[in-house]
């Protein structure tokens, strides 16, 4: 006779259940919001995906949320290419060059910026950093660059630029303290066969550490892009909440608007009996839709590495 | 100290603090009658007023704790149709659909409000005048520049510059944009036509701020920007506002004393009874010489036969009811110090046969 221990049977089913539960509420909320925004998509088709207006006048509604799929992934775009390779700068940094008394103190004061309220973050860029982005940045950019599309228009701080500085700023202690772990764990036998063969420090970083953990690092990248898209307050007061046809973002210097900004302004005046709250459900769940998305394509990507690396990462 | 001893002298700490917060928070009985509970939900904009008269409250009745949740208009309206709530209050009146999930209801204007169109014009720090038309088109993108002649031939004694103008707006749904559009559709028939009026709409033009202060904060980081915030913000906070005309002729200020003189020439004009349809009532351009033309009412809206709330009894509703009657008679004096203007004696009235047309079971209710 093979009897299981008991308690090992419980823990089993107890595990079990918590792993469970976590799909079954990913699903619980898919459910919600299809069946919510249901009356807006049947109304609307294919228009709600892919149309840009936006009016939610009792009367006159149409719905239309890709100025909004656009704006998000934009900012996103712009935090990702702003924040990452300072993270993976501070993480290098930390890791490589700094002398021993700095690592704590520096790594726990950019840890600290993620202790900072998102609000707190929108206030801030709000009153403060709005004005240093149109005094140093989008005031020389427009003279400059005027002429071209992506730099048209007068700039007034509120925008899919600032939007974009702060999310880089929120997304740097998460993907710069991954980062950190992902090289350190780098295997020390990597660096001092790279040295022993003439590499330069820059060329052992790049060749070697940063392409061993690069895994790792884009997992802490897609962490990143995960909270950029998601985060809502912050955004929502720096960006400047364009609405319709002109929320698109054609240029870094005009107002623009987000799905999640644009759920957090409306859902709580929403006239219940109307279209506009299963709208607000249909951007939800195109926002849910782009999370899974991003997510099965980091999967894809990383598995893909992983294949040509062999049995280079763990 | 052992480990053991310290884990005791913790529990029982907290046992002792759990204890005597659930004692100070729920209401004391008193000789006057049981404890008694009323919950409200609803518009943002008389929260400010509404904590004010539910903490005096406390002093007339101690027996009776209100709880008003702050989650919107649309947040109220729902609670109200699905009957978890004792009132709800909305600064817009109920629409045709939203009355059909919840008949029966009664609205009672309990205080005003006003929107004002403040400006950010340096070195015009008083007395900009703007006829509504002007407004209408300012905000629908269709006039541009400070300079344009529509606005200077109202403002001959200022040198308006030849500056594009900033549109600041609300990028969150509110009753103050509800109430904002409601007058540029009564004043522009194109804006009527190509926008409308809701508490969100497609602003064709501008930057979009969150909420009152954000509005604020866009209007003072940027230089010749024109937006609009409710009354009680823009006199806080020492706003420069522009006078607006009637339909009188004349350039008024908004203050609130102006905003009771339009709600007075309004009600004379005559308002539906508490339990009609208040789809259509609004306070704008009302007729008065002295009347500022953007006010509204804000509602607490209750049922009027109270015993569809689950949970209702008749010493609830006698509660609600004379907390209902409180507030609109002595209730009204701590609206001032807020900026919130007082209802005119004519909407009392008014509110005063309401009141008394709400019953629990077919039964009227004593109100004092």
């Amino acid at each position: 006779m093979n009897l299981k221990p008991s308690g090992d049977n419980l823990f089993k089913t107890l595990t079990t259940i918590l792993a469970a539960s976590a799909a079954i509420i990913l699903l619980i909320t898919a459910y919600t919001l299809l069946t919510g925004s249901l009356p807006a998509i049947q109304r609307f088709g294919i228009y709600f995906f892919t149309g840009t207006q936006w009016n939610p006048v009792v009367g006159r509604e149409i719905f239309g949320a890709l100025p909004y799929l656009l704006g998000t992934l934009v900012t996103s775009g712009i935090a990702l290419i702003i924040g990452v390779p300072i993270s993976l700068g501070i993480a290098t940094f930390l890791v490589e060059m700094a002398p021993k008394t700095f690592r704590v103190p520096i790594s726990y004061l950019v840890e600290l910026l993620a202790a900072v309220p998102s609000v707190i973050y929108g206030l801030w860029g709000l009153f403060v950093m709005r004005f240093w982005v149109i005094d140093y940045i989008e005031d020389p950019l427009s003279s400059l660059l005027g002429w071209f599309p992506t730099f048209s228009g007068t700039p007034f701080g509120l925008d899919v630029l600032t939007a974009g500085l702060i999310l880089a700023i929120m997304i740097i202690p998460t993907v710069s303290s991954v980062s950190r772990e992902v090289i350190q764990a780098v295997p020390d036998s990597i660096r001092e066969g790279a040295y022993s063969i003439g590499a330069t420090r820059w060329e052992v970083i790049r060749h070697w550490v940063l392409s061993y953990g690069r895994s790792g690092i884009f997992g802490a990248v897609i962490l990143g892009l995960g909270r950029a898209v998601g985060e809502t307050m912050a955004v929502t007061m720096v960006i400047g909440n364009a609405i319709g046809p002109s929320a698109v973002p054609t240029s870094l210097f005009k107002p623009s608007q987000t799905m999640s900004s644009l759920i957090a302004n409306g859902f709580l005046e929403a006239t219940p009996a109307s279209l506009e709250l299963p709208a607000y459900m249909g951007v939800g769940l195109i926002l849910l839709l782009l999370g899974l998305i991003i997510n099965v394509i980091a999967h894809v990507m990383v598995s893909r590495v992983l294949k040509i690396k062999g049995g280079a990462v763990e | 100290m052992n480990k053991n001893l310290i884990i005791i002298i913790a529990v029982v700490l907290i046992g002792i603090i759990s204890v005597s917060a659930y004692v100070a928070l729920s209401p004391p009985s008193s000789p006057t009658g049981e404890s008694v509970t009323l919950n409200g939900a609803g518009a943002t904009f008389p929260y400010p007023l509404l904590e004010s008269m539910m903490n005096e409250y406390k002093q007339v009745k101690s027996n009776v704790l209100i709880n008003y949740q702050a989650i919107g208009s649309g947040g109220g309206i729902s609670a109200l149709q699905g009957k978890t709530v004792d009132f709800a209050g909305s600064d817009a009146p109920l629409g045709a659909a939203d009355r059909a999930e919840a008949p029966n209801t009664l609205h009672i204007p309990e205080t005003i409000g006003a929107v004002t169109v403040p400006y950010n014009l340096p070195g015009v720090s008083t007395g900009l005048h703007l006829t509504s038309q002007t407004i209408a088109d300012i905000f629908q993108g269709k006039i541009t520049k400070w300079n344009d002649p529509a606005i200077q031939d109202v403002n001959p004694e200022i040198m308006l510059p030849d500056h594009d103008i900033v549109v600041a707006h609300r990028s969150d749904g509110s009753g103050t944009t509800f109430i904002f559009t409601g007058y540029l559709s009564k004043v522009s028939t194109s804006w009527e036509q190509e926008i409308g009026q809701g508490k969100t709409v497609a602003w064709p033009v501008g930057l979009g701020g969150n909420g009152n202060t954000g509005v604020a904060g866009i209007i003072q980081g940027t230089k010749y920007s024109i937006g609009y915030v409710e009354l009680a913000y823009a006199l806080e906070n020492d706003m420069t506002v522009a006078g607006i005309q009637n339909p009188s002729g004349n350039w008024i200020a908004p203050s609130l004393a102006t905003t009771t003189a339009a709600v007075e020439s309004k009600a004379s004009q005559g308002l539906p009874t508490g339990d009609a349809s208040w789809e259509n009532v609004d306070v704008l351009n009302a007729p008065g010489e002295q009347a500022y033309p953007i006010v509204s009412f804000t509602y607490l809206l209750v049922y009027k036969e109270l015993n569809v709330v689950p949970g209702m009894t008749e010493t609830k509703a006698t509660a609600l009811i004379q907390f209902l009657w409180w507030v609109i008679h002595d209730g009204q004096q701590f609206g001032p110090a807020l900026e919130y203007a007082p209802l005119p004696s004519n909407v009392v009235q008014l509110n005063e046969a309401s009141i008394q047309s709400i019953t629990f079971n077919g039964q009227t209710l004593s109100t004092s």
